[in-house]
Parts: structure tokens; sequence; C-alpha cells
């Protein structure tokens, strides 16, 4: 009964996401200073590359000379004394103030601040925004875009799990495909790094986040221009999870290495001035590895994303018979890279946090068997 | 802009020189291909890592 139910929720969120699609027609605005191509090719890029607060297909400007936006427009959430609700059809695509319970609201850059009534942006010298900015909880697009992931793979995964049980075991339909992966996750990633007593107990999150960075990965290829896994406080929250796992499954032996790394080698007054350096290096490195797990995807996925664009936009700058077709051959080459490089983040973010798993429950009796190993 | 170009070119020699590498360890003994393959990955990565925090700080 709950896959009907599921696949209802998945439906609807899908539905609700084109079914208000509408085109909303806004004038052009006359006294709009003229940007050259490259400035304009340089913000369209940047535009792409960040969150918004509508889910907006594409947009052109008609015989009339107004800006027509394909999508729809997606909730905004405020905390601004108190919840503000609202939709973010209220900004125009940033050309209108919204207004809301006495308050007015301005998206500038993507991020939404809190304006007078004429809708004012004061800037301080390095020309950043110093007005104030409420607390956003909207859902924006990227945010849809986790949600939609989440309720995809819970679908996915829950039904594979009944197609399995129901015919003891054996894979059909895209079982065939999820099951070696899986496997190798669990035979080439988990079992060699982590151990065969404690792998068991990481795999549901190394196969959620495995799966989840490459379905994130693989919808930022699409022409929907999501790019999730792209955001910084995306992979730094996926980052975290992997600390947090690391070091609160932390062995004894663990916790050892990291406070006391010589053992029982040296006497105490050999070790004290080694430890001066050696425990806030071993401290540090807690924190470096997440955090390069987190620079790694975000820039791998940035850098992918701004390449293709910037390939595209060579269209609009050579402007002759040779820029489209040199530019459609090097964007096309870059995308079969990119879908290369959608499964290499995933499975390298899965294999390191397998590693750093692995490093956690370290065991002492671990290391003597391999010191016998060796000596064989 | 100099120096972004300068790290490139670092993160270009060490992830050249660990495919390299692996090429070669591959050649001795093709039956540790998986081994291998997985080594050379997660050092590339590491040495990508550093490059792109690198070339973001630039």
């Amino acid at each position: 009964m709950r896959k009907p139910l599921l696949l209802k929720i998945l439906l609807a969120a899908v539905l609700l996401l084109s079914n208000s699609s509408f085109a909303n027609v806004k004038e052009a605005t006359s006294d709009e200073p003229k940007k050259d191509l490259k400035t304009e090719i340089k913000e369209y890029i940047s535009h792409h590359l960040q969150d918004s607060h509508d889910f907006s297909l594409f947009s052109y400007t008609n015989d009339a000379g107004e800006h027509v936006y394909i999508g729809s427009s997606l909730p905004a959430i405020l905390w601004d004394n108190g919840l503000k609700v609202f939709s973010s059809s209220k900004f125009h695509h940033g050309e209108t103030l919204a207004e809301v319970d006495g308050n007015y609201y301005k998206l500038y850059h993507s991020k939404i601040y809190k304006t007078d009534a004429e809708g004012t942006i004061n800037y301080d010298e390095d020309h950043h925004a110093t007005n104030v900015k409420p607390i956003d909880f909207s859902i924006t697009k990227n945010v849809v875009m986790i949600i939609v992931t989440g309720l995809l793979m819970l679908w996915l995964f829950t039904s594979l799990a009944k197609s399995y049980a129901k015919n003891n075991g054996v894979p059909t339909g895209m079982g065939r495909f999820f099951e070696p992966i899986v496997l190798y996750i669990r035979d080439d990633i988990a079992r060699p790094n982590i151990g065969e007593k404690r792998y068991r107990k990481y795999m549901p999150f190394l196969l959620t986040i495995f799966f989840f960075i490459w379905f994130l990965n693989m919808f930022g290829l699409t022409p929907l221009g999501i790019n999730v896994t792209g955001n910084i406080a995306i992979t730094f929250s996926l980052a975290i999870m992997t600390f947090l796992i690391t070091n609160f499954t932390g062995t004894k032996d663990y916790w050892m290495h990291q406070f006391n790394p010589l053992g029982d080698s040296l006497p105490w007054y050999g070790k004290i001035p080694l430890y001066i350096i050696l425990v806030p290096i071993e401290l540090l490195g807690l924190i470096i590895k997440p955090f390069s797990l987190l620079i790694r995807l975000y820039a791998n996925m940035q850098a992918g994303h701004i390449v293709l664009m910037s390939l595209i936009g060579l269209m609009f700058i050579f402007k002759s018979w040779l820029g489209s077709p040199l530019s459609f051959v090097l964007a096309f080459a870059i995308s079969l890279i990119e879908i290369l490089v959608a499964l290499l983040q995933a499975y390298i973010f899965t294999m390191l946090s397998a590693l750093y798993f692995g490093f956690a429950s370290e065991e002492h009796e671990h290391e003597h068997e391999e010191d016998a190993e060796l000596a064989h | 802009m100099v120096g972004a170009g300068l790290v490139v070119i670092g993160v270009g020699i060490g992830i050249g020189r660990i495919g390299g590498s692996a090429m070669d360890a591959i050649a001795r003994q093709p039956e540790a291909y998986g081994k291998i393959q997985t080594a050379m990955l997660i050092a590339a990565a590491l040495i990508e890592g550093i490059g792109f925090a690198a070339l973001f700080a630039t």
C-alpha cells in the first residue's frame, strides 16, 4: 500500500512544479544602462550558479520588448519578528518590492533584503549591501531539488526492497542496474576500508550519501540549471555528517591516537615537547578531513558548471558560422566528461568517508594482525 | 591570476605523475588493477582538492 502513496507524493511534487508554471510578463525597463556582451555572459553564469527563489526554466524578450519568464514561483519563508510566508512571485524576479504586513523586501543578487517603501539598498565602500537580511528559510530551487531527490530515492529504494522480498532476492527491472552499484559500495568501498567487523553499521550512510550526491550531480547536468552540489552550504552539511559520524562512532583507540599518538614508545618526559606539536596537528587533521571533502565536491561541480556555461557563451562571443559548431562540440565533450565527474565525485566522497570511518574504527588487535602479515 | 596558473601547472604535474605511476604499477601487476585504481583515484582526488582550494583562494 505504501508504494502507490509514495508514487502519488512524487507525482504531486512534479505536477506542482509543472502545473503552476506561468508566463510572467514584465515590461523591460528602458533606463537600464546597456551592458556589453562579456559582462552580460558573466552575470548570466554567476546567476546560474546561485540558488534562486523561483524555478525559472527560461526567459526571453518578446516582440513588444517585454521580458517573459517561463517557470514557477516558490514559497518564500522569512523570520523577521515573526514568521512571514509569501510567494516569491511577489518579487517579479527581483524587479519589484514584496510588501508583507507593512514590511518591504527586495531581491538583490538572489538574496532577500529588508528595505524601506522605495526599495533603497545601502552600500558600504566595497559595494556590499548593508541592509538587514531577515533569516531566510525559503523553499528555494535547491531545496525543491533536495526534496525531489529525497522522495525519488525513497520511492526507488523502498520499491526495490519490496521487489527483492517478492522475488526471493532475485533482482528485476531497475534492481539489475542498482544491485552491482550497491554491491560495489559494500564489497569494494566499505569492507576493505572499514573492516569486516564494523562495516555494516556504516552501510546505510554510505549508500545514502553516494546515491544522493550522484543523483543531484546528474540533475545538475540536465538543462533545468540546478546546481545543488555546487552550493557550498550543501556540501558543508554533507561533510558535517561525515565528521559527526566519524567522531561519535570513534573507538577508544581512535581517540588515543588523537591525544597520545606515540603510545608506550616513549616515557612521559620525552612526549611533552613532541606532543606540543603533534596533538594540535592531529586535532587539525580532524577538521581538515571533512573540509577537504566539502571543498572538493563544491569546487568540482562549480567548476564543471562554469566551464560548460562559458563554452555555451562562446557562441555569443564569436557571432560567426564558426562559433556555434565549435561551442556545440566543446560543450558536448565537456558534458560527457561531466557525466563521468558526477559519478566520480559521488564515489570519491563515499570512498573518503569510508576511509575516515575506517580510521575511527581502528583497533589495536587489527594493527598487530597487519604487522604479523607483513612479517610473513 | 599568475598564482592560479602556477597551481594548475603543479596539480597537472602531480596528477600526471600519479596516473603514470599507476599505469606502470598495473603493467607490472595486472592482477592488482582494482586496488591500484582505487589508490590512484584517492591520491588524485586529494591533490585536486588542494588545487581547487588554492584556485578559489586566488
